[in-house]
């Protein structure tokens, strides 16, 4: 993210051999990365710290509370319970022994068992569901950047196209709407209108989780709406910048140049023109994983998807602290971690982080 | 001011539409003073009629008229809106121009903080908080710590800017004329910052109304001030999809995406008049 506020210049093949010493350059620039990545972390993790232990309100009554709302529950059960749940969320001691205590904790993967669903851990039922979540956000956070990139590029080089002004049309009044709302449209479409497709759980109930042909099927079918719903909202975002940036690069002297020259229209539009509108590109897609995580709670919850954003509503609803906790944490470590790798790829693909 | 308007009015089709879906939200929840029936009341007039003369968007499980219901929530989420915009420019000024002003550590330290605050993921905190607070949840409470988590991407907009105002040479004039640090930032470059301030307010308002919603419709806010979000929770409450009351959902989506899509608009047509050289394109193309 260090280039952000880069503007798209015209650097076109790599060649890293003649600039000076490129790979100290990218071992400064992987360094710097890191630092960020422990920094996004550490900020993150003390952001919910300071959250649970800075407000008026003592979580661990709120707990209580909110477990025994539910029925009867013996009065010396509730003590027991309430020193347990001190204990487990350190907040018995002086403030430098809790904020300790804490950090402990996080690193550990350590949230004690679940509220909801004693006394399974808290670490395994996210366990279960963070590669639903995972593998759902990844593909469909793949396809929309791709395929929202691609057209983007193509209708910024071809201004002149109607199908693709079209399609900025939608694109533009597809994009600012909320994710529930169209998760909900979905949902209407597919399921009472024209039913054809499943509407809620990861797969089939009937099948064995394992890796047979039937339980794949199942749970590519049962993610086709959850993915469109996230896409349909992701292309639009993508599909614009992409155009904003490509019709800005076309009027580069370069491209002009090249296309006096007789270079070949495809050529022109993948080798000039797409590859140096990418890079900002690639870093809005590092931005906008944080904001994936709204998305896919949301759509997560609309389509009973057994991912981590249905874990966290769901935790939140039953008063379950170490779990609400526990998904917190794991989503600031996922998101930072994808942004890493983001990060980390992005030499690859603009030459000139390598010798800066 | 006036001038910049009717150009826009004039050449920019997108600022048109945006400007008419706004002022029509805006028309809506001007009308909530003009209501009737208090906005929590319940049960004031018969429960479940589709819409009709006498309730034009018909009323809900509640026995609320969703008219009514839906000025208010217009008016509470526009103010949430402005609100966390406010709040969180103020934040993006300050820290923007310094760190593009001052350079060097500060920059580097800021930066950090600010790269920092774009990518975490907001909502699964926003639910924590939620969680730690409970019934104390007031709409002012989450417009605040929004605000708090939301200025990052538009400080580092603005910091590009002053990084290059910095180097103008009215800067270094100021600097020698003896004005402090404060001075220039306030006299010399928040007035060329200003235009982005405005359309980042926009897209700020989009991104905090969206959030709003998601979290009120899981029910994660004070679910008893009417919002847009309030009222689907409501609805979906009520199961009014299964039960036939569909106005109750379709009304407030719709006054949601007008919303979204005006604010959207607007943003888009205000970025495309800072640019000149997109400027020139629309205003030649109009001609």
């Amino acid at each position: 993210m260090a280039s952000l506020g880069q503007p798209v210049a015209s650097v076109r093949t790599p060649r890293s051999g003649i600039l000076g010493t490129p790979m100290s350059g990218y071992f400064a620039y992987i360094g710097r990365r890191l630092a960020q990545f422990v920094l996004v972390v550490f900020i993150g993790i003390n952001l919910a710290y300071v959250i649970t232990h800075a407000t008026p309100i003592d979580p661990v009554e709120q707990s209580i509370s909110a477990v025994t709302s539910f029925g009867n529950t013996a009065p010396d059960a509730i003590e027991q319970m309430r020193t347990s749940l001190r204990e487990l969320y350190g907040l018995g001691g002086s403030p430098v022994e809790q904020y300790l205590a804490f950090w402990k904790r996080i690193l550990r993967a350590d949230f004690g068992p679940s509220m909801s669903a004693f006394p399974t851990p808290v670490a395994t039922l996210i366990g279960r569901a963070l590669p639903w979540t995972a593998g759902l956000l990844a593909v469909s956070t793949i396809v929309a950047w791709g395929l929202g990139s691609l057209l983007g590029g193509l209708a910024g080089y071809y201004q002149k196209s109607r199908g693709l002004k079209l399609m900025g049309v939608i694109a533009m009044g597809l994009h600012p709407i909320p994710y529930y709302i169209l998760a909900l449209v979905l949902l209407i479409v597919f399921g009472f209108l024209w039913p054809v497709l499943p509407i809620t759980g990861g797969s089939a109930m009937n099948l064995p989780q394992t890796l047979t042909f039937d339980f794949v099927a199942s749970v590519l079918q049962h993610a086709i709406l959850p993915a469109l719903s996230l896409i349909l909202i992701g292309v639009g975002s993508w599909f614009l910048g992409m155009r904003a940036l490509v019709s800005n690069v076309v009027t580069e002297d370069y491209v002009v140049y090249a296309e006096l020259a007789g270079v070949r229209p495809w050529r022109v539009l993948s080798l000039y023109v797409m590859r140096n509108a990418l890079p900002p590109q690639l870093t809005g897609l590092a931005i906008s994983l944080g904001g994936i995580f709204n998305g896919a709670v949301i759509t997560e919850k609309v389509f009973g998807y057994p991912g981590v954003g249905s874990l966290l509503v769901d935790a939140v609803y039953a008063g379950d602290y170490g779990l609400v906790l526990g998904v917190t944490t794991v989503s600031i470590l996922g998101v930072s971690c994808g942004v890493l790798v983001i990060d980390l790829l992005y030499p690859l693909l603009d030459p000139r982080v390598r010798v800066s | 001011m006036a001038g910049i308007l009717r150009d826009l009015l004039r050449y920019h089709a997108e600022f048109r539409i945006g400007a008419a879906l706004i002022a029509v939200v805006l028309l809506l929840s001007v009308l909530a003073s003009f209501s009737p029936y208090p906005p929590q009341d319940v049960y004031v007039v018969p429960p479940d009629v589709p819409p009709s003369l006498t309730y034009w968007f018909g009323t809900t499980s509640r026995g609320q008229d969703v008219f009514w219901q839906l000025t208010f929530a217009i008016r509470n989420t526009l103010l949430f809106g402005c609100t966390v915009a406010l709040i969180s420019r103020i934040l993006a000024l300050v820290i923007g121009l310094i760190s593009g002003y001052k350079g060097g550590w500060i920059d580097r330290a800021l930066m950090s903080v600010n790269d920092t605050f774009i990518v975490i993921p907001l909502l699964p905190i926003l639910v924590l908080f939620y969680f730690v607070m409970r019934d104390r949840m007031s709409w002012l409470l989450l417009a605040l710590i929004m605000a708090c988590l939301g200025w990052a991407y538009d400080a580092r907009l603005i910091r590009s800017v002053a990084m290059s105002l910095k180097s103008r040479e009215f800067t270094q004039s100021s600097l020698f004329s003896g004005m402090s640090t404060r001075e220039i930032l306030v006299q010399e470059h928040l007035p060329y910052v200003m235009p982005i301030v405005f359309s980042t307010t926009m897209n700020n308002m989009v991104w905090s109304i969206g959030l709003e919603v998601t979290l009120a419709v899981l029910g994660f806010t004070d679910i008893n001030t009417p919002t847009i979000g309030g009222m689907i929770y409501w609805a979906n409450q009520h199961t009014a999809m299964v039960a036939g009351v569909w106005w109750w959902i379709a009304f407030p989506t719709i006054a949601v995406i007008m919303t979204f899509i005006g604010l959207f608009l607007l943003a888009v047509s205000m970025n495309d008049y800072i640019d000149p050289r997109s400027r020139l394109r629309s205003f030649g193309g109009a001609s």
